[in-house]
């Protein structure tokens, strides 16, 4: 058994970090024990402990939330006591990292929530030589082994005290996978949409739904494909539907600044090619996810998708209120109206999918938007077939959030018991659309308050009131 | 779109179709790519397929080859079958031309190799 110290990084989506870490030990097959609830989520340190240094760079192959990890070698409330914890190191790791003369070596001091002097640094550092006095040649690039004294005094916004809550000091093993991040940046895309999914949570995304090389991966509201590609990028095999024509085509109007229309090689495909995983893309096709156009059959390995919330993209399917018939001489290029796909619909439209055509132990990612005051672990839709792996939160705004979910599909489904195996929600969260929560924030007197000022000022508001 | 993906769809969303499938297709342009070589994923995919609609799809737009109409036994060690397979299922691509539902002939159109599967309004 080794303990081992993991520095995570501080992002808005804390609630993700021991999800993820929890999937990738399942994913790596490596032994995890969790004590969920005695970890602060605002603490960027954990310590774990695994059953070897293998296990624990298993661990870091894929995670975008875990920044380092070190061999925890002495912990301590106080400096002094870290001291005398690495006075006491076992013989081995002296023998095995210190008395090496043939090899190289740093020492580096880090604080989390404070910025440390450099006299400060210059002292802890002393110290720390005068206990362990390392034999090898000091380097401070690429060096052999490296040490890490790491100080937490706590997180940003709260008042930095003098001293430190605690002190870590270990040996450096692995950096995550925060350069991925880099590598499928938004802004370097070749296509992207005005929805398109951050690079960091797409991979998060893929991460969640355990996709691994050779899995064929569907996301059923594609839009640019931001999803695909980080499938793509872990070796699945990807293809998606949307009901949008122009945004499959790449045809319209561009989503990026200083950019009218969409250039001709701005496609889903594109992307792909973009990042040598076009052999990865299978097809995408224009359909309305309302109506399913697959056979029916247990075929996906993940679903992960981002449904549109109805702000910036809209909630639609083919329909239409009145009871017009489409006249045939225009059917070669009529383009079908479209009616209000309400969020409920969608989503238990969402479950019923993934329960037919995800096969058995199979995950479904997706989105969910909340309107924070009022939402309950209750408004989270479910089905017979799935059960719930995780669900994490990212605030976007003080009123409004949405969270992450992750499902599992543990049971076949049966087409003769279909009555039986459909998605159900017990509180449903949309019986006042979101988008109306989401401008009006009702409940909150001054954001209601405000929100009724717009409408009075809006221009064209006023001249219909004037007309009527 | 790649025959892979024509053997996964049916047009049995619409009003009083049973089955819908196989979907025939009338290709007005194919276009060969080569796509890596990957005989897992090609194994991984057989069992999801219907043999005979791809046989009958690869036909209808003169691509059959010397398949056989019967799935073969042991195909995992059979590369020379499963090279086949790749190249039908992930290198032949219909890039224009329509989909047709084979209970009620109407026509699913193909634009740029992606097929367009909207009914219209006064049909749903």
């Amino acid at each position: 058994m080794s303990e081992i110290l993991v520095f995570f990084t501080q992002t808005n989506i804390l609630e993700f970090k021991l999800p993820e870490l929890k999937t990738l030990a399942k994913l790596s097959s490596v032994p995890l024990t969790l004590n969920e609830n005695s970890h602060d989520k605002k603490n960027p340190f954990l310590v774990l402990d695994l059953q070897s240094e293998d296990d624990a760079k298993r661990l870091m192959k894929r995670t975008v939330l875990m920044r380092s990890m070190y061999e925890l070698w002495a912990s301590a409330k106080t400096h002094d006591d870290l001291y005398s914890q690495l006075a006491k190191c076992p013989h081995h790791l002296k023998a095995q990292y210190v008395q090496r003369p043939d090899g190289t070596f740093r020492v580096k001091v880090d604080a989390f929530g404070k910025k440390l002097q450099d006299p400060d640094r210059q002292d802890r550092l002393d110290k720390i030589l005068g206990i362990l006095p390392f034999e090898g040649k000091v380097k401070l690039n690429n060096p052999d082994q490296s040490f890490h004294l790491l100080e937490l005094y706590g997180q940003a916004g709260s008042k930095t005290p003098d001293k430190p809550l605690r002190v870590y000091f270990g040996r450096w093993l692995m950096d995550g996978q925060r350069d991925q991040i880099r590598h499928y940046h938004l802004q370097k895309r070749q296509y992207i949409g005005n929805t398109s999914m951050d690079s960091c949570l797409s991979l998060l995304m893929a991460n969640q739904a355990m996709v691994t090389e050779n899995a064929l991966v569907c996301d059923p509201f594609v839009g640019t494909g931001s999803l695909l590609v980080a499938a793509a990028g872990c070796g699945a095999y990807v293809t998606g539907t949307d009901i949008d024509y122009n945004v499959l085509h790449g045809k319209g109007k561009s989503s990026r600044y200083n950019q009218i229309w969409k250039g001709p090689d701005e496609n889903i495909r594109s992307n792909l090619r973009q990042y040598g995983l076009e052999h990865c893309y299978l097809d995408v096709m224009q359909a309305d996810f309302s109506k399913c156009i697959w056979r029916e059959q247990p075929l996906f390995d993940a679903i992960i998708t981002d449904p549109p919330y109805g702000i910036r993209e809209s909630t639609r399917k083919i329909g239409s209120d009145k009871n017009n018939l489409v006249n045939h001489e225009h059917l070669q290029n009529h383009v079908p109206s479209c009616t209000k796909y309400g969020l409920t619909d969608i989503f238990r439209d969402l479950l019923n999918f993934a329960a037919k055509f995800l096969k058995k132990g199979g995950k479904l990612v997706y989105w969910l938007p909340v309107y924070t005051p009022e939402y309950t672990v209750d408004n989270i839709p479910q089905h017979p077939c799935l059960e719930l792996v995780a669900n994490s939160e990212q605030p976007l705004s003080v009123h409004v959030s949405r969270r992450l979910i992750t499902m599992r599909k543990h049971l076949d489904y049966e087409e003769a018991r279909e009555s039986e195996l459909q998605a159900t929600v017990s509180d449903d969260h949309y019986t006042e659309s979101f988008r109306y929560r989401y401008f009006h924030s009702a409940g909150v007197p001054e954001q209601k308050a405000k929100a009724d000022a717009r409408d009075e000022q809006d221009p064209l508001d006023r001249e219909r009131k004037v007309q009527s | 779109m790649k025959l892979l993906t024509h053997n996964m769809l049916t047009s049995k969303f619409m009003k009083g179709v049973v089955k819908g499938y196989p979907l025939g297709i009338v290709a007005s342009e194919v276009k060969e790519v080569a796509v890596d070589y990957n005989p897992d994923f090609v194994c991984r995919m057989i069992p999801k397929l219907e043999w005979g609609s791809l046989c009958s799809a690869a036909d209808s737009i003169g691509k059959l080859g010397d398949l056989p109409k019967e799935l073969p036994e042991n195909i995992e060690s059979n590369q020379d079958f499963l090279k086949k397979v790749h190249h039908l299922l992930m290198e032949v691509e219909v890039i224009s031309g329509n989909l047709i539902c084979p209970e009620t002939g109407r026509k699913f159109p193909i634009n740029n190799g992606i097929p367009n599967m909207l009914l219209n309004e006064d049909e749903v």
